[in-house]
């Protein structure tokens, strides 16, 4: 008799082979354990132990309510870690500036893909002590795109919209914020390293939850991707923010150019006040906190010898 | 058919004494101003308890007087609720469908709610609360019954209910009037505007009878009026959400694998008991035991989803509710891509509300009945 009652033979083969892993899955899964061990040795450090050393808010059955999952960070922290320490040869300076509990981290955008949130989010895994994981608010159609929309919350980014920072910020978690959205990651080249307007959400959240902002400048972004224009017709047709034409793609160079980055973490901002008052009131301490990413930018800028050492 | 159990004619006045006596702010009633809450003054802000409640009490204390209508009674959760309900108050039950097994202290009326029958039942006897489970989801019924059924029905029961001065309204609206959008916050709070209706038409009936407990709220101060929004409902009810888990392989949108929430039906059953203590008024979102990815959910179940791309899972459910083989329209394929999530600390702060029991409870209930039927 064949299995399950049926009387044709194998007929529940295909089942049993199905209820255990995939051989797909587990194909990707040796990679992605190699792809750990590999950044492991790079970094000399325990990946899984730095993993295990953030604190998340598990909600009744043990799940991170904004979708972070450890098993898929896991692999990424790697391939972020690689990135980090051998592609981009990234130098993190004052990274001790990040007060315990919960913190905005402020930086300048750029490089038409989010590598810079990549790197400072690593720098503060890896370089960090205790290991702290940060949350990036990234842009809302990001989780109309399918694979995308399932890959980010589990690498624990949330949705951009004020009640999830605020109940994030509530949680004593540290949140990733460009207030230059995606005016700045878009820019073209001949603005590089000229900071855009920022919004005014992030210092009303902070002053409401009464959170410290610590401005980041990060150097080497935007010569990773250089863009010499902006195609606007198309990014409309295709329903994109904007539609950078990048150069090195005309030459089948599909990765970022290995720039050298370089991250400056300043001192930590600590607003009071209304969190409703005007906008003319809130403008002046987002000026405060442009002009030091700026000036923190530039003096970035004059130390540095060259874009790629 | 006549009731032996009508026996007390109705009488207002000596209702009201029964009542813990509350001031009415103005004799005429204060005009709706905003239905989501934005009201700069009121005497009586919207989703707010008069006095939050220590959360000593665990069941509604045993009411003495005037029974508890409770429309919809035959669905699941009707039935759940009345046998619940039924050791402590006097159960009046509304429903098209006979109530076949039911306990005898319960008085069934087989009627339609549009029907003038439902006059009577208000006239016949001192009702003291109404709960309103008399919704009809079946997208497989054309709009215009819907509509008649949802709306038209509804109406005319706030119309008796005004009229005969009932005390408590409870309606049970859901989650999905917030509607899964990709630019929803993980957590929706009870303000949170209601666009369930705006990718999903089948959705604006229940959206507009939202609205109208709402703005029944502000009309009729006298009367404390609970709007109830759970996630979704599952275990034994026959609901899309229960249905879809109890499927041998879910089809899932490749690519899309949102945060979900459940809830028993029993904790949907327990927060009705609790709103429909005196002194409770507002509107709660009532959450589950926790959320997960829907991955997770599945596969705990155990289903195996079937991953299939958005464009091919729209044309397939499209034709295959078209030849009557689906019961889910292709517009709720949203509900798998979006999260729509509730946020549910005012029903645990004000309520009392807390969900019992444990998702492998729950999964164990959608389990259970889809060996049952297979």
């Amino acid at each position: 008799m064949a299995q399950g009652g049926s009387i044709v033979p194998f007929a529940g083969w295909r089942r049993t082979r199905l209820l255990g892993e995939s051989p797909l899955r587990q194909a990707l899964r040796s990679v992605g354990d190699r792809v750990v061990r590999l950044a492991e040795d790079v970094v000399g450090q325990d990946l899984d132990a730095r993993i295990a050393g953030i604190k998340t808010h598990l909600n009744e059955v043990g799940h991170d309510p904004f979708g972070f999952d450890p098993e898929t960070s896991r692999y990424a922290l790697a391939m972020a870690a690689l990135l980090h320490r051998r592609y981009f040869r990234t130098q993190v300076f004052g990274i001790n500036r990040v007060p315990q509990g919960r913190v905005l981290i402020v930086a300048n955008h750029s490089g038409q893909l989010p590598l810079d949130a990549v790197m400072i989010g690593s720098a503060m895994m890896l370089d960090a002590d205790p290991p702290r994981f940060p949350r990036s608010m990234v842009e809302t159609w990001t989780a109309e795109l399918p694979f995308i929309s399932t890959l980010y919350p589990r690498l624990g980014q949330v949705v951009g919209s004020p009640e999830n920072a605020r109940r994030l910020l509530q949680q004593e978690e540290s949140l990733i914020v460009f207030p230059e959205g995606a005016r700045g990651i878009s820019k073209t080249f001949d603005q590089r390293y000229q900071l855009t307007d920022f919004g005014l959400g992030f210092v009303r959240l902070a002053i409401e939850t009464g959170t410290p902002i610590v401005p980041v400048a990060v150097i080497g972004g935007e010569e990773q991707y250089p863009s010499i224009a902006d195609f606007k017709p198309l990014a409309r047709l295709l329903n994109m923010p904007a539609f950078p034409v990048m150069p090195q793609l005309f030459f089948g160079m599909i990765a970022p150019l290995p720039t050298k980055y370089r991250l400056y973490f300043g001192e930590p901002f600590r607003f009071s006040g209304d969190p409703d008052d005007d906008d003319s009131a809130i403008e002046e301490k987002v000026w405060l906190v442009k002009s030091t990413i700026q000036s923190m930018v530039n003096r970035g800028l004059r130390e540095r010898k060259g874009v790629f050492i | 058919m006549p009731n032996p159990q009508i026996t007390r004619r109705h009488k207002p006045s000596a209702r009201r004494g029964r009542e813990p006596v509350r001031e009415r702010p103005s004799a005429r009633a204060p005009v709706a101003r905003g239905v989501f809450g934005h009201v700069t003054e009121s005497p009586k802000p919207l989703e707010r308890v008069q006095q939050p409640q220590p959360i000593t009490q665990e069941f509604p204390k045993a009411a003495t007087e005037g029974a508890v209508l409770v429309t919809g009674v035959c669905g699941r959760l009707g039935k759940l609720l009345a046998r619940e309900l039924h050791r402590t108050d006097q159960v009046v039950g509304v429903d098209r469908r006979p109530f076949d097994d039911r306990p005898k202290d319960i008085v069934h009326h087989q009627v339609d709610m549009r029907r003038k029958k439902m006059k009577d039942i208000f006239r016949g006897r001192n009702i003291r609360a109404v709960v309103h489970l008399g919704v009809l989801h079946d997208p497989r019924r054309s709009d215009r019954e819907r509509h008649s059924w949802n709306i038209v029905a509804f109406q005319k029961l706030l119309d008796y209910m005004s009229q005969y001065e009932v005390p408590k309204l409870v309606v049970l609206s859901g989650a999905n009037v917030y509607g899964p959008q990709p630019n929803n916050p993980q957590f929706l709070t009870e303000d949170a505007p209601l666009l369930g209706a705006q990718h999903f038409g089948g959705m604006r009936d229940l959206v507009e009878l939202d609205m109208l407990a709402q703005s029944f709220f502000w009309k009729h101060p006298d009367t404390e009026t609970v709007v109830l929004r759970p996630c979704h409902i599952v275990g034994r009810v026959h609901n899309a959400a229960s249905n879809y888990l109890r499927l041998e392989r879910p089809v899932m949108v490749m690519g899309f694998d949102p945060m979900m929430q459940v809830v028993h039906e029993k904790d949907v059953v327990r927060a009705i008991q609790l709103a429909l203590r005196p002194g409770v008024r507002g509107i709660y979102n009532i959450r589950g035991p926790g959320e997960m990815p829907l991955s997770h959910l599945i596969r705990q179940v155990g289903g195996r989803p079937r991953q299939v791309p958005t464009p091919l899972a729209k044309v397939a459910l499209d034709q295959l509710w078209k030849l009557r083989l689906s019961t889910f329209p292709s517009e709720e394929l949203d509900h798998l891509r979006y999260i729509c999530m509730v946020d549910d600390s005012r029903a645990r702060t004000e309520l009392g509300y807390e969900p019992v029991h444990s998702i492998d409870r729950v999964l164990k209930d959608v389990r259970r009945l889809r060996h049952q039927l297979s």
